[in-house]
């Protein structure tokens, strides 16, 4: 981090005006961050085990009479938060096993195996992009409620809340494009030592891909964790809702201190998630990937 | 099914060996030996079949769930379906619903007025932010996560804690702060003058830190040497953001204003969560328009005739957008 190419430069920085103006601007700067990007999250974390009664009279102030630890135990039994959380969990997993199933093998088959038809059918796929997905919510929705051939509906399933996660066009073209710059003489040396196409994806396509697994398999279950529009039409059953869904139906008939602790149980899991993979969500390949589509 | 061409510049610039490496002699061997059989045989033998094993999973999720729905969107446009009956054509009289519909002068100019907010707050704050960011020598990393930290926090939350901060009364979190300095109460989500601001305030506050990423990752491509020469013709600092760094961000400062135009045109949650378009219709978008007329409760909803017909002039507007964006995303990784 210390050889960043700057706009200030060593010699900027020999200017003692300079040096100082610096020093301000990244102590603001953080002020800023800590306070706009952070406080909220803070003052969440604050009212999450503050008495109703105290958060609504005196809302800025930190615990007057004391935290009260067992608000969010009480949020937790009381609102079945392990329930959505583990329907949230559920959905996520799904979404993310079939985002991958799609991309690395799509990627694979039209970068490696390079039939005749692969770039009509990428063609294709790279026109979804074009149409953004909310447009397709409704029918979507009465394609979910009655499959074409089989007629059977997906409503009130997971399966309908995950399976059109995988039609991802920004996937198959973010795993095709690593595909395209993997090595080839090592794929020919695996082809001449007799490995079948089978076995050139599982033994070496995709150990060779970790870096791209890695940032679509965080950026996948992020985005169905955060999914609202799509999961509140599919599951109208709240049994079945994930928790960002039966938070707001919640909130009318909920205490404000129980429900704030529920706010925060909901954000902890997604924040040590980032915490734990940040260098996939903030490495530059990830999102170099993100732009160029 | 529409045939779509593969889009310029797709075409790689090397033939790369491919797998299975079917040489043109093994090819017309094949055939020599195999005559009658044909291409069927050659194509058999060559692995089509394990290749179009591989291609299921995609042809599977993207036939059923965005293909398929895209020619639907076209038919049913023209249709009018209550899903008990078969659907009976209708001829343009959706459009001439949706286009007559009282509500939608009013969606438009809400949503481009959110759009337009959200281009004024939301467009140079990350901008800067990341400037500012690049020129840090230490704990880039500790910037960058508090940056992005809203960004993972699930929007349904964050928007019902926001609706804790703008609490009306002068007792609501941000009322209170104001107070602090003098200022408000501010009515917030209440006053119809107040609201689209308020939306596009929490929006801003939620997406900022993806931007600031990628403005970060841009930074870091710029040629160290463009600086040391700006330098040694004599460039200040100011002087080098402005000829040198500025320049070298035009082309994903348009992509990232592009995506942010995509992205507001689409507005949904914030309106429908905070205000559920209210109050009177001040924060009723396009999006929660179609919504309403499919799902909504208060309209009754069911009415997907319309409710297709306002999508498709809907994707039709923001394909044109994303049109521009792919050609320009096109062009900036390959230069």
């Amino acid at each position: 981090m210390s050889e960043t190419t700057s706009f200030v430069s060593v010699s900027d920085l020999r200017r003692p005006g300079v040096r100082w103006a610096r020093r301000i601007v990244n102590v603001v700067l953080f002020l800023i961050l800590v306070v706009v990007a952070l406080g909220p999250l803070l003052w969440l974390a604050k009212s999450a085990v503050t008495p109703a009664q105290d958060t609504l009279r005196k809302p800025m102030e930190i615990w007057p009479h004391g935290p009260d630890w067992s608000i969010l135990t009480h949020a937790w039994s009381d609102l079945q938060l392990r329930r959505y959380l583990v329907n949230t969990v559920v959905i996520a997993a799904g979404s993310w096993a079939v985002q991958m199933l799609v991309a690395t093998t799509a990627g694979y088959a039209l970068s490696v195996l390079r039939p005749a038809y692969g770039r009509i059918l990428y063609g294709a796929v790279l026109a979804t992009m074009f149409v953004p997905t909310v447009v397709l919510l409704v029918p979507l929705y009465l394609t979910v409620l009655k499959l074409p051939l089989i007629h059977a509906s997906l409503v009130n399933t997971y399966w309908g809340a995950f399976l059109p996660a995988g039609a991802s066009a920004f996937n198959v073209a973010l795993m095709k494009r690593f595909f395209d710059n993997l090595p080839r003489e090592i794929l020919e040396a695996a082809r001449v030592d007799g490995a079948g196409p089978v076995r050139l994806f599982t033994a070496i396509v995709l150990p060779m891909s970790r870096p791209v697994l890695g940032v679509v398999s965080v950026f996948a279950v992020l985005a169905a964790w955060k999914d609202f529009i799509w999961p509140l039409i599919v599951l109208p059953d709240p049994a079945k809702q994930p928790i960002s869904v039966r938070l707001p139906s919640l909130a009318p008939v909920t205490s404000i201190d129980t429900f704030l602790a529920a706010l925060l149980i909901s954000t902890a899991l997604p924040i040590a998630f980032f915490l734990v993979f940040q260098r996939f969500f903030l490495r530059s390949e990830g999102l170099d990937g993100a732009v160029k589509g | 099914m529409v045939q779509f061409e593969a889009p310029a510049g797709h075409q790689p610039g090397r033939r790369r060996p491919t797998f299975p490496a079917t040489t043109d002699a093994e090819r017309s061997d094949d055939r020599s030996v195999m005559a009658r059989q044909g291409r069927w045989a050659t194509w058999w033998r060559g692995g089509g079949p394990v290749t179009v094993a591989f291609l299921v999973p995609m042809l599977l999720a993207f036939g059923l769930f965005s293909w398929w729905p895209i020619v639907r969107t076209a038919v049913m446009a023209f249709q009018q379906t209550n899903l008990v009956e078969p659907a009976h054509w209708v001829g343009f009289a959706n459009f001439r619903h949706v286009l007559t519909d009282p509500l939608l002068p009013t969606a438009l100019r809400n949503t481009a007025i959110f759009a337009g907010l959200a281009f004024l707050f939301g467009y140079p704050i990350p901008l800067l932010l990341a400037i500012a960011m690049s020129d840090l020598r230490r704990m880039r990393g500790l910037f960058a996560v508090l940056a992005y930290l809203p960004v993972v926090v699930p929007p349904a939350v964050a928007v019902l804690l926001w609706q804790f901060f703008y609490d009306a009364s002068g007792g609501g979190v941000f009322n209170t702060v104001l107070g602090w300095f003098g200022l408000g109460p501010v009515p917030w989500l209440v006053s119809s003058h107040w609201v689209l601001p308020s939306l596009v305030l929490e929006a801003t506050w939620a997406a900022a830190g993806g931007t600031v990423i990628i403005y970060l990752a841009a930074l870091t491509t710029v040629p160290k040497e463009l600086y040391d020469a700006a330098q040694v013709d004599g460039a200040g600092i100011w002087r080098k953001l402005v000829h040198v760094t500025l320049p070298h961000l035009r082309t994903i400062m348009l992509v990232t204003l592009i995506l942010q135009i995509i992205g507001t045109a689409q507005v949904f949650l914030e309106p429908y969560l905070f205000t559920d378009g209210g109050p009177d219709n001040a924060s009723l978008t396009v999006l929660l328009l179609i919504y309403n007329y499919a799902f909504g409760s208060t309209t009754g909803g069911g009415d997907y005739g319309d409710a297709t017909a306002l999508s498709l002039l809907l994707a039709v507007g923001l394909a044109v957008l994303s049109w521009v964006y792919f050609r320009l995303t096109r062009s900036w990784s390959d230069s």
